[in-house]
């Protein structure tokens, strides 16, 4: 029966892991950034889906996409307002981008994350679940709500593999990911993959927000620790690899939920940080990483 | 020329802050106190990052490490203070080499999520171990430096004086130069036959000695630990903001930094709880438009 328990609810905290931490190793893999307002960018559009939900009465369903929307928008004023300048900047000596990004995205997260309280105060928030109710899977007592996180984690990662596997545009983003030099070559503009591929970004994250808001609720006081474990994904993963993040998300997700049901939920992450500590000294390039 | 102007400034913002006590209250002393001690961690930050090229993100392990030591050893056994600050200086130093083992295997981000790890790590061990740790409350400490405002700004402002001129003096010398190398182009630097694990490996011992002391220093002023003031992440982001905005790759940016955060934060506070927003938003100004910080965009152009 717990092991039951432990496979249903792993399965939905994984997903949803999953969609979150996607991605975050998509806009890695193909521009190179490690976006660190990525959790702010979640926890906002999470807010805006329980703010027009409820006190705009936009409804469930209407929150939601407006959730999503404001997760698209935002992660597009990351590119253009933080992301791009440091990249296009003849000040910053090429060698340095990289933490200048990165110190400039967590900037751009704490601004995001002190608005929010400011707005919204810092209280924790739930998401209306998108179907309210309860089921039974294989015995174990269900949230509707639950069953819906995971499979609505899994069309969005349906469709991100079939846009990058099957569409033109999608190849491009793949084959930028792999050789961007080349990419460049054959005649394709970097600058509209990167708008590409932080546009994609925003809704994944938009709807990993939205789910996350509506599955465990959100609050600000969150956002680092969000984005401390889309980034310990990732990095188990290996660093660009979809498939890769979404097999970390999964091992992170069963054995944070397996340490919460058996030891105590205090110390459900502890687990995964020794992990993580021992993939990245014995195999630094993650689980499915290239090198 | 660069180097001589920065020291000379040095000089002088030194001599104004010694002659400061004679003019404003114990209460903005009490305020740079903090300020000077979290200057000493931003500056061994800005060792590791701006000369050694190591993206440390947790520069609070080590801080974290130095102040629990010294605190429980207080707390506990009652040792004295100096054998505390010892003892906190020596377990962050151990922390240091333990950060520093990955940091020769492995690229920018992946040694970045290291340290972050190592920060949640010890932060979640604090919590585990509550009963002795003090948990999420934090710990009293019975002994303090001193109580009167005027003595313990003294001891941080000395403090800081003197961390900061053997940093600053270490980046000038030969052994600073080759650690720069080693950071830009380790390869070539190994090509030139300079022994690069072995400066690296310094650099974080050095660096985690001075985070250590400054974290068990602090400790000894607020006469409290607690995860909040010391090891959270955002205490680490703040000494890796201060360093940067100060100027990278300067030392003394990384204190001109830190005081004028706490000077920032102090001066907004009126504004509440959006001090951080805008304190955050001038930090990222300056990063887009003066990456080279405060003493960047002193330096005259074309140099650099």
């Amino acid at each position: 029966m717990l092991a039951l328990q432990i496979l249903v609810d792993g399965f939905a905290v994984s997903a949803l892991y999953g969609v979150g931490a996607v991605g975050f190793t998509l806009i890695f893999g193909v521009s190179g950034v490690l976006n660190l307002s990525h959790g702010a960018i979640m926890v906002v559009a999470a807010v805006t889906a329980w703010a027009t939900a409820g006190g705009l009465g936009f409804g469930r369903y209407g929150g939601a996409a407006a959730g999503v929307v404001a997760g698209f928008v935002l992660s597009f004023a990351t590119y253009l307002l933080v992301v791009r300048p440091i990249q296009g900047s003849k000040a910053i000596p090429r060698e340095e981008k990289e933490i200048f990004v990165l110190t400039g995205t967590l900037l751009w997260g704490i601004m995001i994350q002190e608005a929010i309280a400011y707005c919204f105060s810092n209280t924790p928030k739930t998401v209306l679940p998108l179907a309210p109710g309860v089921m039974n899977i294989l015995g174990v007592r269900t949230p509707v709500n639950e069953v819906l996180t995971a499979v609505v984690s899994w069309v969005a990662i349906g469709l991100l593999w079939l846009l990058v596997n099957r569409t033109r545009g999608g190849k491009a983003l793949l084959a930028a990911s792999m050789n961007p030099r080349g990419l460049t070559l054959l005649g394709f503009e970097m600058t509209s993959i990167h708008r590409k591929v932080w546009a994609i970004y925003g809704v994944l994250a938009g709807i990993a927000g939205v789910l996350l808001g509506a599955f465990l609720g959100v609050s600000s006081d969150n956002i680092g620790t969000l984005t401390a474990s889309a980034f310990s994904i990732v990095v188990l993963g290996g660093l660009g690899s979809i498939w890769g993040s979404l097999l970390a998300a999964y091992v992170v997700g069963y054995l944070e939920t397996l340490t919460a049901y058996l030891v105590a939920p205090s110390v459900r992450t502890v687990p995964v940080l020794l992990l993580l500590v021992l993939v990245v000294y014995l195999r630094p390039q993650g689980l499915l990483g290239r090198r | 020329m660069l180097k001589s102007r920065n020291f000379w400034l040095a000089i002088i913002a030194l001599i104004v802050l010694y002659l400061l006590p004679l003019g404003v209250s114990g209460y903005v002393l009490g305020l740079l106190t903090v300020a000077y001690y979290y200057a000493v961690a931003a500056m061994a930050w800005d060792l590791l990052f701006g000369f050694a090229g190591e993206v440390n993100f947790g520069p609070s392990f080590l801080v974290g490490l130095g102040a629990y030591t010294a605190a429980m050893l207080n707390h506990y056994a009652g040792t004295p203070i100096w054998l505390c600050l010892i003892a906190g200086a020596a377990a962050a130093v151990v922390g240091g080499v333990v950060l520093a083992v990955p940091a020769l295997r492995l690229r920018g981000p992946y040694f970045g999520l290291v340290t972050l790890v190592a920060v949640l790590l010890l932060q979640n061990m604090i919590v585990l171990f509550s009963g002795l740790t003090g948990g999420e409350i934090g710990l009293d400490i019975p002994e303090v430096l001193s109580i009167d405002d005027h003595t313990n700004y003294w001891y941080a402002l000395g403090f800081m004086t003197i961390s900061g001129g053997l940093l600053w003096g270490l980046s000038k010398s030969s052994a600073g130069l080759i650690l720069q190398a080693s950071g830009q182009d380790a390869t070539e630097a190994a090509a030139l036959g300079f022994n690069v694990a072995k400066h690296k490996l310094a650099a974080f011992c050095i660096s985690a000695l001075f985070s250590g002391l400054a974290g068990g220093m602090l400790v000894f002023y607020l006469g409290t630990v607690s995860v909040g003031t010391v090891v959270d992440i955002a205490i680490g982001v703040q000494f890796i903001i201060a360093a940067v905005l100060g100027g990278r790759r300067t030392i003394l940016g990384a204190a001109i930094g830190s005081i004028f955060l706490i000077v920032a934060g102090e001066i907004l506070r009126p504004l509440g709880e959006l001090s951080t927003f805008v304190v955050s938003a001038v930090a990222l100004l300056v990063i887009l438009f003066f990456p080279g910080g405060f003493l960047g965009a002193l330096r005259p152009r074309g140099q650099g």
